[in-house]
C-alpha cells in the first residue's frame, strides 16, 4: 500500500531535527522499521523528519575502554568496523543476523533499538553489555541505561519529543566470553526465542554472568538466575539448571508461530547454548 | 504536497516531481519508466525491487523517493556497459539462473553489491548475501552457480 500523506523535512543538523519534533511527527533514518508501518498505515504521521544524512549521528568512536556508536550508524557500517569486531564481537555476530543484506545497508542501530520490536536481536545484546542510551530533546539530554529503556512491545523510555542519539558501550572485563543463540521464525527471521550470554572468568572462577532473552515476552529481559553461576566454574549441569530457572515462570508469547510452552522450551535451549558458548570463549587462553 | 527532487539515475541527473510519500520503486517505474525494477511484495521481503543507492543494494520499495534526493541510484538498466551484458547478466544467462525472470533484476543488483565488496565469495557467503531475495522458480541452485561464475569471470 501507499502511505498516507505527510510532510517531509530533511534535517540540516541535530538541533534542527530536535526542534521539528512534536505532535504526530516521526523521525526517519534508514526507514526499515518505519516504512513497513507507513505502508500498512499503522503509522500515519503528519510529518517525517529525515535524520539519515546527519553526520553527527553517525560513526563509531573509542571512549575509555568502550565505544560510542552514533544512533544513525547503519548495520553495514557496524559490520565494516574493525574496532567493533575486536571489542564487541557479539555485536558483529548479531548484526550479521539482522534482516538481510539490503536491510543491513539501510537500517540503523538506533532506529532498530528505538523501534523496540519484542523479537528483535539487538535489544538483549544491549541489556547484557549494560549499554547506556543518550536521549536528546530540544530542551536537553539524558542518559538512560538500556536495562531501563525497553518497556513493552514497541514501547520505550523515549518521550515523543526525544531522539535516541548515541549508544554508549562500557569496557568489558578481561577474560570475557559472549554468545547469541536463537531460533528464528523461518519467513521473517525474527526470533521465536533468542538468548544472549556474557560470562567473565578470573582465576578459573566466573566473576560475572549475564543472560538476556528476546522473543519470549513483551520486551527483552535479563534473567536474574544467571547470577547463580558466579563464583563457580560453570559446569554443564549448573548451566542447564540456570537455563531452566531463567525461563521458569516467564509468561511467554503465545501465537500462531509458536505456543507459549514451545517458546519457553526454545528459550531454555537457546540459553543453555549461549551460556555454554560464552563460557568456552571466556576459558580460551589469550 | 508535491516537490521536485533531483537525483542521479544510472549516471544521469534527473528531476522528478513527487509526493513525500512516494516510494522510490514506484517513482522509478511509473515516472522514470525504469520498469526493470520489479515489485513482488508489500512487506520488504522479496528483494525484486533492489537497486543501488551510492553503490549499495537497497530495497527501493522500502525507501521514499525523497530520501534518495541528492544520491546516485543505479537500476538494472544502468548496470551494463553500453552494448555488452554485465558479467552477472551473462552468467545468469549461461548458468540458467532464471526461469520466469521476475526476481532476476533484484538478484543481480544484490549479487553486484556482494561482488563489489567480496570479489571471491564462498558458496555460503553467496547464499547469505541473497537471503533477502526470493525466487519461486529456480530453487536457487543455478542462481548461486551464476554468481560463482561471475565472480570467477571478474
Amino acid at each position: 500500500m501507499i502511505p498516507t500523506s505527510f510532510e517531509y523535512v530533511r534535517a540540516k543538523n541535530l538541533s534542527d531535527a530536535l526542534k521539528a519534533m512534536g505532535k504526530n511527527t516521526k523521525v526517519i533514518a534508514g526507514g526499515h522499521s518505519l516504512l513497513p508501518l507507513l505502508r500498512f498505515r499503522l503509522a500515519q504521521p503528519d510529518m517525517l523528519i529525515d535524520i539519515g544524512q546527519l553526520r553527527e549521528l553517525k560513526g563509531i568512536k573509542r571512549s575509555g575502554g568502550g565505544l560510542k556508536i552514533g544512533a544513525a550508524t547503519t548495520y553495514r557500517e557496524l559490520l565494516e568496523s574493525k574496532e567493533l569486531k575486536a571489542l564487541y564481537p557479539l555485536i558483529a555476530e548479531v548484526t550479521e543476523h539482522i534482516g538481510d543484506l539490503q536491510v543491513r545497508n539501510a537500517g540503523t542501530i538506533g532506529g532498530g533499538l528505538a523501534h523496540a520490536d519484542p523479537a528483535a536481536d539487538m535489544p538483549p545484546v544491549m541489556l547484557v553489555l549494560d549499554a547506556t542510551f543518550v536521549l536528546q530533546s530540544k530542551t536537553g539530554k539524558r542518559s538512560v541505561p538500556a536495562r531501563k529503556f525497553f518497556k513493552g512491545p514497541f514501547t520505550t523510555a523515549l518521550k515523543p519529543n526525544e531522539l535516541l542519539t548515541e549508544i554508549q558501550l562500557p569496557a568489558l572485563p578481561k577474560g570475557v566470553g559472549t554468545a547469541y543463540a536463537s531460533f528464528e521464525q523461518a519467513a521473517s527471521g525474527y526470533a521465536l526465542a533468542g538468548a544472549v550470554a556474557l560470562i567473565a572468568i578470573a582465576k578459573g572462577l566466573i566473576t560475572r554472568a549475564d543472560l538476556a532473552f528476546t522473543g519470549l515476552g513483551d520486551a527483552p529481559f535479563l534473567a536474574p538466575a544467571a547470577a547463580k553461576l558466579v563464583a563457580t566454574t560453570g559446569d554443564a549441569s549448573l548451566i542447564d539448571q540456570v537455563a531452566q530457572a531463567a525461563v521458569a515462570g516467564v509468561e511467554a508469547n503465545d501465537d500462531v508461530h509458536a505456543p507459549a510452552a514451545y517458546r519457553l522450551h526454545l528459550g531454555r535451549v537457546a540459553a543453555r547454548r549461549a551460556l555454554t558458548q560464552a563460557l568456552a570463549q571466556a576459558q580460551r587462553p589469550g | 504536497m508535491k516537490r521536485t527532487i533531483t537525483l542521479t539515475v544510472n549516471g544521469a541527473p534527473r528531476s522528478v516531481e513527487v509526493e513525500p510519500r512516494a516510494l522510490l520503486a514506484l517513482v522509478l517505474r511509473d515516472q522514470l519508466d525504469l520498469t526493470g525494477t520489479h515489485i513482488g511484495c508489500d512487506t520488504s521481503q522479496c528483494g525484486a525491487c533492489t537497486v543501488h543507492i551510492d553503490g549499495r543494494a537497497v530495497k527501493s520499495c522500502t525507501m521514499l523517493a525523497v530520501q534518495a534526493e541528492g544520491h546516485a541510484v543505479t537500476t538494472i538498466e544502468g548496470l551494463a556497459a553500453k552494448d555488452r551484458l554485465h558479467p552477472l547478466q551473462q552468467a545468469f544467462w549461461d548458468k540458467h539462473g532464471l526461469q520466469c525472470g521476475f526476481c532476476t533484476p533484484g538478484m543481480i543488483m544484490t549479487a553486484a553489491d556482494l561482488l563489489a565488496h567480496n570479489p571471491k565469495p564462498s558458496e555460503a557467503e553467496i547464499r547469505h548475501a541473497l537471503e533477502g531475495n526470493l525466487c519461486r522458480c529456480t530453487g536457487y541452485q543455478n542462481i548461486v552457480a551464476a554468481v560463482q561464475l561471475a565472480a570467477g569471470a571478474r
